[in-house]
This record gives structure tokens, sequence and C-alpha cells, in this order.
């Protein structure tokens, strides 16, 4: 099977993030970055499929310099190849963006099925595996927490968790696969595939070599702005109220009907 | 000073600082209570490949030099002491004599059991009458036909109870002992005549094994001499060199929680209306202690990326050593104090960690065997420690 993965490199969960100057990116400045959470589940689900019916794995992102990182953790697990997407004119790319940067390197490659985490843990849109399957023309199955694949009926059955209930899609390769939590349990890589990472091939191709011109991508071609970023704001003291119960009652009931609206 | 580090190793510091992260330290609490590294815990070391990461690729390992490993060790040094130990033991003393000096045959039959972790492995020097002055070893060796035996007893032997495989140098030529008349040899675990003798009780350190191990008429075939009969000594003084530098930089990593959790407690602890952090005498603390830490990483980098281009530079891994150590020991003195009672009761690592370093100033050659080292290095005095 020809299995794609698209990944993003997100800031680590545990960094402090602050807003940058212009008051519309995070500070990139002492952020760690990691492979997004989600998109860990996409990889070892894609590098299962590749041990149990052979074929390989490519994994893709888009993103600057630094996502190479991401990439190479990627090829460690166990992915074969690996594509980074960039050109200056991708900044600032919006979800419907990127997923025409991503469906136009997909399409230049076999693939039977595609995989995406079901949402970054930086925006959480939770719409690139979205976009990515309708411009490419395919059936997709979003939250996937179990899948069963057949290569030879060229069919798969992904089981989705619904308020209550479970959901059971039958569809038609190739598809996107957005992958949730429960679906298994992302390997480390081995210390000695670390190692052995470098040398598998790690391709860049850009704006020309993926056929777009610079109006139909990063901001230019989006469909959504950030038109500025903040902090939440800190939370506020907590109030301790003291003194004779049936007037603690009293007063705490106003509090939280006056103060908080919450009764 | 990421601009030291090649990105196939920044990965893998990465790999193994998340590693450590997720998976080691939540399980402190249960190996300092239990003396022991859960077996779950160690088999997911073995298959991701800790214990092979020094070991030559050839023979199942990931054949990183000693920076690389320097790497790895830091970030290890934030665990638990006896994770670093246990892998640590397996990637140095316990495989470089074979890796350094050992026969094809050896390579193959015990390089990949170690580098899997199947086989966890001592290094047996020291005795009750030797230990800094390692010549003065008393355990022999004498041949006999086409096999040796081995009488004599080892003490505070690193992993002794647990260990599948042992380097254990005795003497088999009274008049030469360090000039060619000390060798090195394998002995497996239920060799005739071998066995664990007392098993000390440490300071700190649980979860790792500390013990005797006793020869009494302990018979090993000759093709187990590692290297050749003479060659122990120097086989034995290479093997230290190296794990100086490892456990410099685990030092390194231990002073750098040390350093987060003092400023994270510093911040948090209010004193007389405010953070104890606004207080001068604390600032000064974190300022001495980041200072050193700095200065003992530059040290560790800088030393093991000299010592991997083949520099023999044993005086700088000494000062590496003996700074590194002093230095982890100050800072974890200066996080009790900071802490204050809570640096002393058991309910935060800090009480567990000032104890487990305390032993970085005394094994691999205490901090005044490495002062030696570094004054006859400058004196120019040549040979070894006894000349």
């Amino acid at each position: 099977m020809n299995i794609i993965v698209c990944i993003k490199q997100v800031p680590d969960t545990t960094t402090k993030v602050r807003v940058g100057k212009d008051g519309k990116h995070i500070d990139p400045g002492g952020v760690k970055f990691i492979v997004n959470t989600y998109d860990d589940f996409a990889v070892e689900e894609a590098i299962r499929l590749k041990e149990r019916f052979g074929g390989e794995v490519t994994v893709i992102s888009m993103g600057p310099e630094r996502v190479k990182e991401a990439l190479r953790m990627c090829l460690a697990m166990g992915a074969d190849k690996a594509i980074q997407l960039w050109d200056p004119a991708f900044e600032d790319s919006d979800p419907y963006t990127t997923a025409l940067i991503l469906s136009k390197a997909i399409q230049q490659l076999p693939y039977d099925i595609i995989f995406c985490g079901k949402q970054a843990i930086d925006r959480d849109t939770m719409s690139v595996p979205v976009y990515l399957a309708e411009l490419l023309g395919l059936p997709q199955a979003t939250l996937v927490v179990k899948l069963e694949v057949d290569p030879n009926a060229r069919k798969f059955i992904a089981y989705r968790d619904i308020e209550g209930a479970k959901e059971v899609i039958e569809g038609l390769l190739p598809a996107v696969i957005s992958t949730q939590w429960k679906l298994n349990e992302p390997r480390y890589p081995t210390l000695p595939n670390i190692m052995k990472a470098k040398k598998k091939e790690l391709k860049e191709l850009n704006a020309a070599a993926l056929g777009l011109d610079s109006a139909q991508v990063g901001e230019k071609g989006s469909r959504v702005k950030v038109l500025s970023m903040e902090l939440p704001p800190p939370r506020s003291k907590g109030k301790i109220l003291k003194g004779d119960p049936r007037e603690v009652c009293r007063e705490l009931v106003r509090l939280l009907r006056e103060e908080a609206k919450v009764i | 000073m990421d601009f030291l580090i090649p990105e196939d190793l920044k990965d893998l510091k990465n790999m193994v600082r998340t590693f450590v992260r997720k998976e080691l330290m939540p399980l402190e609490e249960e190996v300092e209570r239990s003396g022991k590294i859960p077996e779950e815990a160690l088999q997911k070391m073995r298959e991701l490949g800790f214990f092979g990461l020094t070991i030559p690729t050839e023979y199942g390992g990931s054949g990183i030099g000693t920076f690389g490993y320097c790497l790895a060790a830091e970030e290890l040094g934030w665990a638990h002491s006896a994770f670093k130990t246990i892998c640590g033991v397996n990637n140095g003393i316990g495989s470089k004599p074979i890796v350094l000096d050992g026969t094809e045959e050896q390579k193959r039959k015990y390089l990949p059991k170690i580098a899997s972790g199947e086989y966890i492995t001592a290094f047996a020097l020291s005795e009750p009458g030797a230990g800094s002055d390692a010549a003065n070893i008393s355990t022999q060796a004498v041949r006999k036909g086409d096999r040796y035996i081995i009488n004599g007893r080892k003490h505070f032997i690193t992993n002794g109870p647990l260990a599948d495989l042992v380097t254990v140098l005795a003497v088999t030529d009274k008049e030469k002992r360090a000039h060619g008349g000390i060798t090195a040899f394998l002995v497996e675990k239920g060799t005739p005549g071998f066995s664990v003798g007392q098993i000390h009780k440490t300071m700190g350190s649980r979860g790792v094994y500390h013990s005797e191990l006793i020869f009494d008429n302990c018979e090993v075939p000759a093709e187990n001499v590692i290297g050749k009969e003479g060659m122990g000594f120097i086989t034995a003084m290479k093997t230290l060199d190296d794990g100086r530098l490892t456990l410099a930089a685990s030092c390194v990593g231990t002073a750098e929680r040390l350093l987060e959790m003092s400023t994270e407690y510093a911040k948090r602890r209010v004193t007389f209306g405010k953070p104890i952090a606004e207080r001068q005498a604390i600032q000064w603390m974190l300022a001495d202690s980041a200072t050193e830490i700095y200065a003992a990483k530059m040290m560790v980098y800088a030393t093991a990326i000299r010592y991997d281009k083949g520099e023999r530079i044993p005086a700088e891994v000494a000062m590496t050593k003996l700074y590194a150590t002093e230095m982890v020991n100050r800072v974890a003195d200066r996080a009790v104090q900071i802490h204050g009672g809570m640096g002393w009761i058991q309910e935060l690592p800090v009480e567990r960690i000032y104890r487990d370093v305390r032993v970085t100033r005394l094994y691999e050659g205490t901090s005044e065997i490495q002062r030696i080292i570094i004054a006859r290095n400058i004196l120019g005095y040549k040979g070894g420690l006894e000349g």
C-alpha cells in the first residue's frame, strides 16, 4: 500500500506561549516544537498498515526549515520518505490553503490511503483533513478510533465515537482518515532508528514545484485571516468569605447570581 | 549551545528527554520505595535501545560516540539515578572492555546481548585492599592448560547481584602488576566458583545494587581473556576514562533538574509577604548554580567532542569529572537550602537527589584522584599514579 501521512509541527504542550510583537503570531523564540499529538496516531496507524500489508509510508508537512526535525522523528518511527513543503509565499496560509498545498503534493504521488491527525493542538481548527478530502475528491472519515482496511477489496471500515453511540462507516479507498487518540498507542522511535533516520529521503518542494502561484497560497489565497492574537486574561484572585455561615451563604448566592452570573 | 550538536544527536537527545519525562520520572517514587526498577520500564528501555547506544551497529547497537552518549546521559540524569546506572553500565564499563580490546569472537558472542539489555553487566576491579590504587589488587588468576583459575574477592561492584556477565581484573604476574601483570577476564553468571557476596547497604542509589563478588577456584577458559594476558590494566584504564565523561554529563542533567525545582519553589514560596525568589540571598544561590551548570556543560561538550576526535586528554577528562561532580553536590546543597524544611523531608525528590549525588565524588575515581591526574599533567610527571 502507498500510505501518506500529513503532519504538523506545533509548540510543545508544556511551552509557555507568548504573543509576538506583531500581535498576530506566537513568538517562536525559546519555543520547543513537537509533532502534533494527534498526528502521532496517524503515523503509527500508517506504519502498522505497512507492517501488515507491505508498501511505503510517506510523511508530508508544510512549514519552514524547522519542520524537518518533526519529519525526521516520523522517519525514525518507521516512515520511509518525507517531503517538506515550503516557500516564503506559504507564510500565513489558513486551513484551506494548507490543504490546497498538501493536495498538490499528494497528487504527484501514488496513494491508497491518507492519514491526518484529527486536529492540530495549536490552532484546533479540525479542518485541514476535511478540506483535503474535498480537494482530492476522496471519501473521508474523521475522528476515527478504530480502523479496518482491506487493500484487496479497496475498502475501509472506520469506527467513530459519537454522542452516546458508536458510528461505523464503510467507504472506498483511497480515502482520507483523520485520527482520534483512542486509535492506537504510538511507539517511541527506537534509538538506533533515530540514528538511521538521517539516511532516509527527505525532499523539499516549493510553490513552483507544486504548480502553485503566490496568489493562491499564503495570506493572499486564504479565506481566513488572523486579525489579532492575545493571551487569555489572567485568572482573577479567588474570594474567601468569612463569618457567620448564614451570612456567608447569603453572600455566596448573591455573588454567584450578580457577579459570576452562573445561577 | 545547540549549535554544537549534530542533527541526529539532537533528535536522539530530544527522544531521550521525552522518554525520561513521560516514562521514567513518574516511576521514581516506586523505585525508591521498592528498591527495584519495574520490569515493564526495563523492557521498554531494552526495546528502545537504551542499553546499546555506544555499542557498534554491527553488534546490534546504535554506535554513537562518547559525545552522543553524554547527551543521552545528560537527559537520563534528570530521572532517578537507578535508570542512568543500569543502562550506563552496559553502555560503559560493562561493554567497553570488549568493544576496545575484545576478540572478534567475544564481540560476536556478547555485544548483541549487552546491546539488547538481555545481559546486565558489571566491571569488577575494586577490592577491599585496592580501589583508587587499582594496580594493588590481590585477586589472582593462574593458568592451568587452556584454563585459568581465579581466586579473590571484589567489592563495591555495581550491578553485582544482577550481572549476567562480569569483567574481572586479576593478577597473572605478581612482579609485573600494572606493567603487563594484570589480566581482564569475562566471567558469566553461573560459572562454578563464582558467587555474589554481601550486598552493600548504601546512602543513596536505591534500585541499583552494589555487592561483593567472590571467586573461589573459579575456572574460566582461556578464550575468556579480554585481549591478551597482561593487557588488563590498560584495558581498565581506557574503560574508566570514557566513563568519567558520561558521569559528568549525567551530573549536568541532575543539576539542571535541581535548579528547575529550586527556581519553581522559590517563586511559589512566600515569606514575609513576598516570594523568596525576590530575596537576594536566594537569587545568588540560583545564579551560582546556573553559572556552574553552564560551565560544567561546556566542559562536558568540549571534552567529549575532542575525545571522539581521538585526542588523548586524560587531564581534561579528569577536570570535567572533578568539576561536574563537585558542582552537582553544591547545587544539591543549595537546592535543599532553598527548599528549607521541604528539602529535608521525603515528600519532594530533593532529599533523595541530595543523597544520590554524593557518590559521584567517589566512584569512577574520587575527586582527589582526579586532582592527582590533573596535577601530574601540569607538572609533567609521566606514568601511572603509583609511579
